[in-house]
């Protein structure tokens, strides 16, 4: 079933290692930011505008700097001259793109609630927080647009100087006249509207940061709680002007970051600026409340989705438009989020003519930027609704709809119309196995029962079958998309003269597992125990190379640079024994760690051997140099494709408008599987992330640009006791695309499981003549919807 | 989240916690700390000081009296839940304190810190009215016992007085039927409404969430005292009152929801 080679009798790879990350993360002997001691550290606290549109009359700082403790209190201005450029935005998605000038600090208008205006340093946390309600801030308040459609409008501007609140118009139109004519002749045709509601990620660590100068020597040091450490170090650099090389970025143990912590934030600009400008260690980590308004936030888009069918239902043209929200300013990637899904609308059905168009706007909100998914949740939710509501339109069952579409397995490597090249997939198998697994002609039976007894409580079936892109990225891909950076990975391995192994990644894994599946990865290339290797990452001093964890990018990008590290070492390594056993490298077989000369296995010469001759360089091969290392750096000719099917079942009261949901069954194919509980692990993450959009959470704004969710009290993050077990099942489809054979898999859960989810919430609804309901599908929506449907709240079917 | 600067004291004894109560303006009671500590790191209270009644062993007790079972006001949620007497004398009670929070809260939380921060969302607030008990108040000069109908007056308010501290709550033992019903989005969460009946021969119903404080809802139990059907009874479960629009609900939602609640909790109670 795998490509892999291996260097072992017995496979450690596809066993259900524990990991080796959880005994310090669980016990508390992992540090966090926060948990870091400087000495002499100021504490920094930041003051936020309590308005979404304004003007900064006037910033008084004298009283604050006079409470106890406080050491300084600055406002944008006084710190100006810092930046020897804005913040960065790395996608600049068009040529015409608008990008409103923004800095750590506001100066001179403020454009969301939660934009920083002053900052204040401490000797102590507390200190620094009371000081923040003795600055007074005199604002002149400024018209505000929060919802999508008016921002389009530009009937109020977010920033009257780029005279428009469109930041850029991105199209994929292979052939538009094809589309049309695909309408014009299409027996069935369906269009629809959907939200995708504003999300706020909740990593259990809120981000935090220490900026430590080295005065004499001039260095920097900066951890911060962020998933790239290394992309970091580059922005910093030339954000507020110090030199690359004296600057070393760690990312210490992570509490999470599902894309909020792939960024650069006003506040690590802020803090190493200010340990430039002061000579002091600046340390801060961020509240609860504050994370809700000042870490970016996930989706916030519009979609408009049309699909045109023949009359079997086989779907003949796609068409999208979509709004998306930027919020106030572009962070690191904002705009490009949307185009990771405009290739996806059409799913993983086989559609000849696609249109897509998205158009960026800025409204006064918090920034959005990458949320786990990043543009595929959003893509597989609308073309996932849309297929229910033609199987309705055609008259046929759900699951039939999708197996009259589905890409065949034939026509792998597929390329897609809208310019992808799927690298494997057998979708069928998924849904078969789905709808096996959860019992599906008996769960209809239920639901027909239960409708014809009148039962109040309504069962709902939703099926999702998926297809994403993921393993970011061939770098040439990037550059023709406008990306500024590559999507290469680096990784290194060392054999030490008493023969442990180090690795060294340059992905920087935040929950993961990298340690452990790097570990197997190597374990089973050299024959030797996962506990004799060490893997090294998160710092750029130790890992100077590397593109860091986010997109599904890590094993099947960094994974196979770990690999072929592995093999490029192997290869001197044998150089080495070929010259001691004196054979050719040819006749040497290498296994369970030793070199052996075929055909007489008992001359043989060991890895441990080996690893000390290259220490000692008393005797190499001639041109070898002495030390056993290598260093690779692998850039993946295509993304990865994982796909599969989620089927979720739910009850919903018709009283109360409560939907439970009742069991969730899902069917992955992620390719190869190096360590199937982490697998897992990484799949039910999703899926409970995608039932909360679907369920649960929101980030509601009321007109004036409020953010009236910023506690958990209010925003909904969902529990273990919302959730049943989920019932996980996978088939293996191995990917072509690189030597490990793997797919990514840290957002397949979130990108399949809204649509199972609202599409089974609208089955349950479908007796009252409900055909949709938005995210998140809250019990007084579900009510209200239920009591203005066709039949004024009484059965239609 | 930091609350203001505050002092603190640790009470050895009730007198002593009543006496600092009585010296020193804005003082507070900490008892679990669950409503309160929240409010402080928010800023929305800040008092000068927090006066520890945690220790209080004596406070904490369930004792069977005969007719009724007292219950000391540092009493966990989950002693309650947990409780034999209580579980036979009056099932509601345990029942209602199983509901609240999540376990850490119910092991730091307490029967008289609920009630005292008087919650119309709480649900121990409104299980202890509907079950007609009593509340023996100590104060710097004499103790009181103030029924449960007359205790909660408005918004987190009740009629304890500065310098007052709940000590007991008297709960009447009952033979009968009874229902909690709670209607929230998370298991954790506080209901967006929920209903507890008792049925003793009469019918009483008390509402969760339904207005600033709990609330007896006296039409329903008047129209079943005077023979309407429990589908009657409750289309009446939100009349003369003015339940609150959050983000979960708007009061229009909430006056249905209660309907429904109320007669799916007449329907298990009656």
């Amino acid at each position: 079933m795998t490509v892999v080679e291996t260097g072992s009798s017995e496979r450690v790879t596809g066993k259900r290692l524990l990991r080796r990350e959880d005994p310090a993360l669980l016990t508390g002997e992992a540090k966090y930011v926060d948990d870091i001691r400087e000495q002499g550290a100021l504490y920094m606290a930041l003051l936020r505008s309590p308005l979404a549109h304004a003007k900064i009359v006037s910033i008084d700082v004298s009283a604050a700097k006079k409470m106890p403790g406080v050491t300084d209190v600055m406002s944008g201005r006084d710190l100006q001259s810092e930046w020897v450029a804005p913040m960065p935005c790395a996608w600049p998605v068009t040529q015409d793109m608008k990008n409103p000038p923004h800095f750590p600090l506001a100066t001179d208008v403020v454009h969301y609630v939660g934009d920083a205006v002053a900052v204040v340093l401490a000797s102590d946390k507390v200190a620094a927080v009371d000081a923040l309600a003795a600055i007074d801030v005199n604002y002149e308040a400024l018209p505000v647009v929060v919802d999508l459609e008016d921002a389009v409008s530009d009937r109020i501007l977010v920033h009257p100087s780029l005279g428009t609140n469109k930041c850029f118009v991105w199209k994929v139109e292979p052939d538009n006249d094809k589309v049309d004519q695909a309408f014009a002749s299409a027996a069935h045709v369906t269009k629809n509207r959907y939200v995708q509601q504003r999300l706020i990620p909740s990593a259990l660590e809120p981000r935090g940061v220490i900026a430590i100068p080295h005065p004499y020597g001039g260095e920097y040091t900066l951890f911060s709680s962020t998933q790239i450490p290394h992309i970091l170090k580059v922005m910093l650099s030339t954000t507020i002007g110090i030199s690359e090389a004296k600057l070393r970025v760690i990312a210490p143990a992570v509490g999470g970051a599902f894309g909020s912590k792939l960024n650069v934030y006003a506040e690590e600009v802020l803090a190493l600026a200010l340990a430039r400008k002061l000579g002091k260690p600046i340390r801060w980590t961020e509240e609860r409340s504050e994370n809700s308004l000042a870490t970016i936030h996930g989706r916030g888009q519009l979609q408009e989705i049309e699909l045109a069918a023949d009359e079997k239902g086989r779907i003949t043209a796609v068409r999208v438009n979509i709004i998306a929200d930027m919020g106030g300013y572009l962070q690191l990637l904002t705009p490009g989020v949307p185009l990771l899904g405009g290739f996806l609308y059409h799913g993983l059905y086989d559609v000849p003519a696609y249109s897509f168009s998205c158009t960026g706007v800025f409204t006064n909100k918090t920034p959005t930027d990458a949320y786990r998914g990043a543009g595929r949740p959003e893509a597989t939710y609308a073309i996932e609704r849309s297929m229910d509501l033609l199987a309705k339109k055609v008259g046929v069952d759900p699951a039939e709809i999708r197996r009259r579409n589905f890409i065949p397995p034939e026509k792998f490597p597929y390329s897609s119309v809208p310019g992808l090249i799927f690298d494997s997939g057998s979708y069928l198998p998924t849904l078969e196995m789905a709808l096996e697994k959860v019992g599906y002609q008996e769960l209809r039976k239920e639901q027909e029962r239960r409708r014809s007894g009148n039962s109040r409580k309504h069962l709902g079936v939703g099926i999702s079958s998926y297809v994403e892109m993921c393993g970011l990225a061939p770098s040439k891909v990037l550059g023709s998309l406008r990306y500024s950076a590559g999507g290469w990975e680096s990784a290194t391995v060392r054999i030490l003269p008493t023969s442990k192994v180090q690795v060294v990644t340059g992905t920087s894994p935040h929950g993961q597992g990298h340690e452990t599946s790097w570990s197997m990865i190597v374990a089973d290339r050299l024959g030797i125990s996962p506990d004799d290797i060490e893997v090294l990452h998160s710092d750029t001093a130790i890992a100077p190379h590397g593109l860091d964890t986010y997109g599904s990018r890590s094993l099947a990008v960094g994974g196979s640079a770990v690999y072929l590290a592995t093999e490029r070492v192997l290869e001197k390594a044998r150089l080495i024994a070929a010259h001691r056993l004196e054979v050719s490298v040819e006749d040497l077989q290498y296994k369970d760690g030793s070199f052996r000369v075929t055909g007489s296995p008992e001359k043989a010469f060991a890895l441990s051997s080996v690893a000390f001759e290259a220490f000692t360089a008393h005797d190499l091969p001639e041109g070898v140099e002495p030390n056993l290392e290598a260093t690779v750096s692998w850039d993946p000719p295509n993304f990865t494709f994982p796909f599969g099917t989620h089927i979720a079942v739910v009850e919903v009261d018709e009283e109360t408008g409560a939907t439970e949901l009742l069991r969730y069954v899902s069917v992955d194919d992620v390719g190869n599987q190096i360590n199937p509980m982490i697998v897992e692990g990484q799949i039910e993450g999703g899926i409970a992330q995608g039932v909360a959009q679907a369920l649960y959470e929101e980030a509601i704004y009321d007109e004036f640009g409020n953010l009236l969710d910023t506690t958990f009290l209010e925003y909904l993050l969902p529990s273990a006791a919302e959730f049943p077990s989920f019932e996980l099942a996978s088939t293996v489809t191995p990917s072509p695309t690189n030597p490990l054979g793997v797919k990514g898999v840290g957002e397949a859960g979130c990108i399949a499981s809204p649509p199972a989810v609202i599409n089974a919430v609208v089955d349950a609804l479908s007796v009252f003549g409900i055909d949709h309901i938005d995210m998140p599908a809250s019990p007084q929506k579900v009510w209200t919807a239920i009591m203005s449907s066709q039949g004024n709240g009484r059965k239609v079917e | 989240m930091f609350p203001a600067s505050f002092d603190y004291a640790k009470a050895r004894s009730v007198a002593e916690a009543i006496s600092i109560l009585s010296s020193v303006e804005d003082a507070k009671l900490l008892a679990g700390g669950h409503s309160l500590l929240p409010l402080m790191k928010l800023r929305l209270a800040s008092p000068s000081m927090l006066v520890d009644i945690g220790s209080l062993a004596e406070l904490s007790y369930i004792e069977d009296k005969g007719d009724y079972v007292a219950i000391g006001s540092m009493t966990r949620h989950h002693d309650i839940s947990s409780s034999r007497v209580l579980k036979s004398e009056i099932p509601l009670l345990p029942y209602v304190a199983s509901q609240v929070g999540d376990p850490q809260v119910r092991h730091r939380g307490t029967i008289g810190g609920s009630i005292s921060h008087g919650d119309g969302a709480s649900d121990l607030p409104a299980a202890v009215l509907a079950l007609d008990a009593k509340f023996v108040v100590a104060g710097p000069k004499r103790e009181r016992i103030v029924p449960a109908t007359e205790f909660f007056v408005g918004f987190l308010e009740t009629v304890l007085s500065p310098d007052e501290l709940l000590t007991e709550i008297r709960v009447p033992k009952f033979s009968g039927g009874w229902s909690f019903q709670k209607f929230n989005r998370r298991a954790q969460d506080w209901a967006i409404v929920g209903v507890a009946a008792v049925n003793d021969g009469g019918t009483r119903v008390s509402l969760v969430n339904m207005g600033p404080t709990p609330m007896r809802a006296r039409a329903v139990e008047e129209a079943l005292a005077d023979g309407a059907s429990i589908e009657t009874a409750s289309s009446k479960a939100s009349e003369g009152m003015d339940p609150p629009t959050d983000l979960n609900a708007s009061s229009q939602y909430r006056r249905h929801l209660a309907e429904v609640l109320v007669k799916r909790a007449l329907t298990e109670a009656v």
